[in-house]
């Protein structure tokens, strides 16, 4: 097979871009090294489609955040992705903070989110109850919201292959060379021949850039731990309890989740990780506090799951995008910290550059819609439908027709973690006490990292 | 909608004994409700011997046991594949089936639906998080219902009766048992457990040591542990995190009935009543774990109460004496003892305490003591406290502790 283009990164981003260039009616392929795809960044952050209120002002990143978010509004109906309505607010908790709240306001509506406003400590204990008491006011942005870190490049990539697009999982790059005016990329599956090639790696950007010149920056990650409290606790948070940010973080958020449950954190924690990021007890113990602190009912509430992600960071904030007109390159990096929001834009926008220096789009009049699975609790689940059949993780309410489903069709789960993304099964308060035996007998022989050793009769 | 007079949710131990007890005392139209696609609750895959004794005069193992539970309540009919989303008020039990949703009615509601182990990630363990890691009850399942061997070395953590199950459940997949691991500076199972573990199974037995990280990824490949020697790193390419039960209370917890904090379970009277007399409550699901033949025992119990009740022989109760759990008392159950009394107990008033103590536990009533006995308490153990509603009619509020301890 022939291809113009090869991206190299199953990331959000990654898969974005796939879509884009498969619907631009360009013949693409994408080399992921993982066994299935969101291996890196995009396997665990905190799933809010962000309107970019905070973005630094005139950046590329916030270009491709706004023009992300309007598109997942546009086609989140046709893909079947979630939206949980829920606004965000940064809340003052002392004197300092709140004399920030202003510049904040000032910076949103410069930023094009105009309907942020100022809540005065009353109508803020109205929209949130069971904050704790002491808020001095807040800047609510009713635009900010919850969606789901793992159906949307899903629905991308299923959207691509239904173009044409070709994805190819534990496929790692290796090196590559540049012979006349194609890339001669090395890949644990062979050698590919392409004219064009995205570095899309994420956690590896630099590494991948290294094919195509002295890296110009170099990935920091930057961890983010999270705890998941039970969906009992649900009723406690409205909006996305944001902390009024410093130089250096976001802080700490306490928000829903597609899922039902009520989430904490990211800390931001500079690491040499880039792979398999670890939890550590005192961080987490101290997001439990920390949640607690700002939601004190969440006391009454158990911890169900931990996860960490990596952020892929640089040196600097802005994302780092660029193409190398004369060596059929384009660099997607350094895209830290908005890249679930902001893939679609990125998409459009390396889109852009490809038609610039590199070859022509034609879009397609009829694209082909592709919806995914519902994972989110604020609509009805498989379950709550007629002739669910078997319920085989019951924390989580997952039927055996969603797992089926989710080990078949055009890009079957690839390992258990992705079957996990797929359908929430074992994800829940139990973690798979009671599932999980079920799981890896309907997986049998179909995931990679599954035990399959068979016991002697 | 359709109506019965008992809807029994879940098919373990207790349930389907309040079933047989219920048949038997000539309630005809009892129904049992289960999640699984089959009945007989946590024995079904406990598959070493250590079952039946008290019930049915022979050594079962967990599986042999669970037919036998589920041979005894023949008659009652069992929906398997049932699951029980929610309850609601008068009787109202909301359940999803391989067809659909359907909602039930019944003039009495008994909850049955056990306890469970804690994960690692509740109990915020660091490292990374690779496949390998398991608790005893998804080992269990894995080598006696899925029949694979999910690793080949493993350490097991923990060392509550529970932990000696994993034990049993690695040797028969042919994994070997590394070490296994009590944070505390006893084993916690009792009898002469540690000597058991060394010499049956070979597993090394370390006390006082704190998991301090799992490691590997995308399996397993070892923890990092901390004991009193140091620190050092164990290569295993299974994990499992014993004990720490929770009763499985979803249900419960989003529902108008009152759940004890401490226990987990829902507070009830010494008649297995919840704070809404039409549910009862019996067996794991009433605190964390008992071995079967106790929650067997509750399940028949808590059935006699439902069928006194259903023929007006249990009266609402008039007042109540709540029983607050203090200091060394991890939890008592029932929490709350029903006036008028006019019926034997169906629920003895049973604790847990924090960590091993001597001392003399009693039950205060303001500066008045109710009841003390000077006691040796272990955590883990089954603890019984002989104080009846009479000794307590007029008392509102009770606390239990123990008075003048020393920790062993
Ligand atoms: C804690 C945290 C919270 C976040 N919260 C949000 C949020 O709320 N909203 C939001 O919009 N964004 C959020 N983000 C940001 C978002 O997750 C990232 O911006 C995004 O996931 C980056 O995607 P990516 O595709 O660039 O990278 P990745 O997801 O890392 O994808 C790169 C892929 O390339 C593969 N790869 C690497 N090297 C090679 C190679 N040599 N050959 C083949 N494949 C290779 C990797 O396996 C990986 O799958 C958050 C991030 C974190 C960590
Ligand atoms: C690993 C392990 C080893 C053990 N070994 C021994 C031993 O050797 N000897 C011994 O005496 N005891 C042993 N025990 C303890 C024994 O298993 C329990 O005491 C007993 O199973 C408790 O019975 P139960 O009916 O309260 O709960 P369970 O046995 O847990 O049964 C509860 C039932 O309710 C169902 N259920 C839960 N929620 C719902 C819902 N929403 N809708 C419908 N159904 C639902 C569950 O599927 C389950 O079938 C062991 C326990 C474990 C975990």
């Amino acid at each position: 097979m022939k291809f113009d283009v090869a991206i190299i990164g199953g990331g959000v981003v990654g898969l974005a871009i796939l879509r884009r260039l498969a619907l631009g009616g360009v013949s693409a392929v994408l080399l992921e090294k993982g066994a299935d795809i969101l291996s890196g960044a995009s396997k665990g952050n905190s799933a809010l489609l962000h309107t970019g209120f905070d973005a630094p002002p005139g950046s590329l990143e916030l270009a491709c955040m706004r023009a992300g978010y309007a598109e997942y509004l546009e086609i989140r109906e046709r893909l079947n992705l979630p939206l949980v309505v829920t606004g965000g607010l940064v809340v003052a908790w002392n004197d300092a903070e709140a004399a920030q709240l202003p510049a904040i306001l000032a910076q949103a509506h410069r930023n094009g989110v105009t309907d942020a406003v100022k809540l005065d400590p009353a109508t803020l204990y109205s929209r949130e109850p069971h904050l704790a008491p002491g808020a001095l006011g807040a800047v609510l942005v009713p635009g900010e919201h919850v969606i789901d870190a793992w159906s949307a490049p899903l629905a991308y990539a299923l959207q691509a292959l239904a173009h044409g697009a070709s994805i190819r999982r534990g496929c790692e790059v290796l090196g590559g060379e540049r012979r006349g005016d194609v890339w001669m990329l090395a890949t644990s599956q062979g050698e590919l021949r392409v004219p064009v090639v995205i570095n899309g790696a994420g956690l590896y950007g630099d590494r991948v850039e290294g094919i195509a010149r002295t890296p110009p920056f170099s990935i920091r990650p930057r961890k983010g731990q999270f705890v998941v409290f039970d969906k009992t606790a649900w009723p406690l948070v409205n909006a996305i309890v944001l902390p009024v940010p410093t130089e250096r973080t976001k802080g700490v958020l306490v928000c829903r989740t597609a899922y039902g449950n009520v989430l904490a954190g990211p800390t931001a924690e500079e690491v040499d990780e880039r792979e398999a990021p670890t939890v550590d007890q005192a961080a987490l113990e101290a997001l439990v506090q920390k949640a607690r602190a700002l939601v004190p009912a969440l006391a009454g509430h158990g911890v169900n799951a931990v996860y960490a992600g990596l952020r892929p960071a640089t040196e600097s904030k802005e994302y780092r995008i660029e193409a190398l007109a004369d060596r059929g390159w384009i660099t997607v990096a350094g895209i830290r910290s908005t890249g679930l929001t902001g893939s679609l834009g990125i998409a459009s926008h390396v889109a852009a550059l490809y038609a610039r220096d590199f070859g022509s789009l034609r879009e397609t009049s009829a694209p082909i819609w592709t919806p995914v699975p519902n994972l989110c609790e604020t609509r009805e689940r498989p379950w709550q439908a007629a002739d669910p059949g078997e319920i085989v993780c019951h924390c989580e309410m997952v039927t055996r027709h969603e797992i089926d489903a989710a080990l078949s069709g055009p890009l079957p789960a690839g390992d258990l973690g992705g079957l996990k993304r797929r359908t929430r099964c074992m994800m829940g308060r139990c973690q798979g006490f009671y599932c999980s035996w079920r799981v890896t007998q309907l997986a049998s022989g179909r995931l990679a990292d599954l035990p399959a050793e068979p016991l002697p009769a | 909608m359709s109506t019965h007079e008992v809807i029994i949710v879940g098919g373990g131990p207790a349930g389907l004994a309040a079933a047989t007890e219920l048949r038997r005392l000539g309630i005809r139209d009892v129904v049992v409700l289960e999640r699984e696609q089959q009945a007989g609750g946590v024995p079904r895959h406990c598959g070493h011997p250590g079952f039946g004794w008290r019930e049915f005069r022979r050594i079962l193992s967990g599986p042999a046991y669970a037919e036998r539970l589920v041979a005894s309540a023949a008659g009652v009919p069992v929906r398997t594949g049932t699951t029980v989303t929610a309850i609601e008020p008068g009787g109202v039990v909301q359940t999803v089936t391989p067809k659909g949703r359907e909602t039930l009615r019944a003039a009495r509601v008994l909850l049955a639906t056990g306890t469970r182990e804690t994960p690692r990630s509740a109990q915020l363990v660091s490292g990374t998080r690779p496949s390998g890691v398991f608790n005893t009850g998804s080992l269990q399942q894995l080598v006696y219902l899925a029949k694979v061997k999910p690793c080949t070395r493993a350490v097991v953590v923990g060392s509550e009766l529970v932990a000696f199950s994993s034990l049993l459940t690695l040797r028969h997949a042919g994994i070997r048992a590394v070490a296994l691991l009590e944070e505390s500076d006893t084993v916690l199972a009792p009898g002469p457990a540690r000597l058991a573990a060394s010499v049956l199974f070979g597993t090394q037995v370390i006390t006082s040591a704190r998991v301090l990280a799992v490691q590997g990824s995308p399996r397993v490949t070892g923890v990092e542990i901390e004991h009193p020697g140091g620190r050092e790193i164990i290569a295993c390419d299974g994990v499992v995190f014993s004990g720490r039960f929770v009763p499985e209370a979803a249900i419960l917890r989003t529902s108008h009935l009152q759940v004890d904090p401490r226990s987990g379970g829902p507070v009830v009277d010494q008649y297995a009543r919840t704070t809404d007399s039409l549910f009862f409550a019996a067996g794991n699901l009433l605190r964390p774990v008992e071995a079967s033949w106790t929650a067997w025992t509750e399940g028949r119990a808590a059935a006699r109460a439902i069928a006194a009740s259903l023929r007006g022989n249990l009266p609402e109760a008039q007042h109540h004496t709540h029983l607050e759990a203090r200091g060394a008392i991890r939890w008592i159950s029932p929490q709350r003892l029903a006036h008028p009394a006019p019926l034997p107990v169906a629920l003895p008033l049973n604790l847990r305490v924090t960590h091993p103590l001597r001392g003399r536990l009693r039950v205060m009533a303001g500066t008045t003591e109710l009841w003390s006995e000077r006691r040796r308490l272990l955590p883990e153990r089954r603890v019984l406290l002989p104080l009846s509603a009479e000794q307590a009619t007029s008392v509102a509020e009770a606390v239990i502790d123990v008075a003048d301890p020393v920790a062993l």
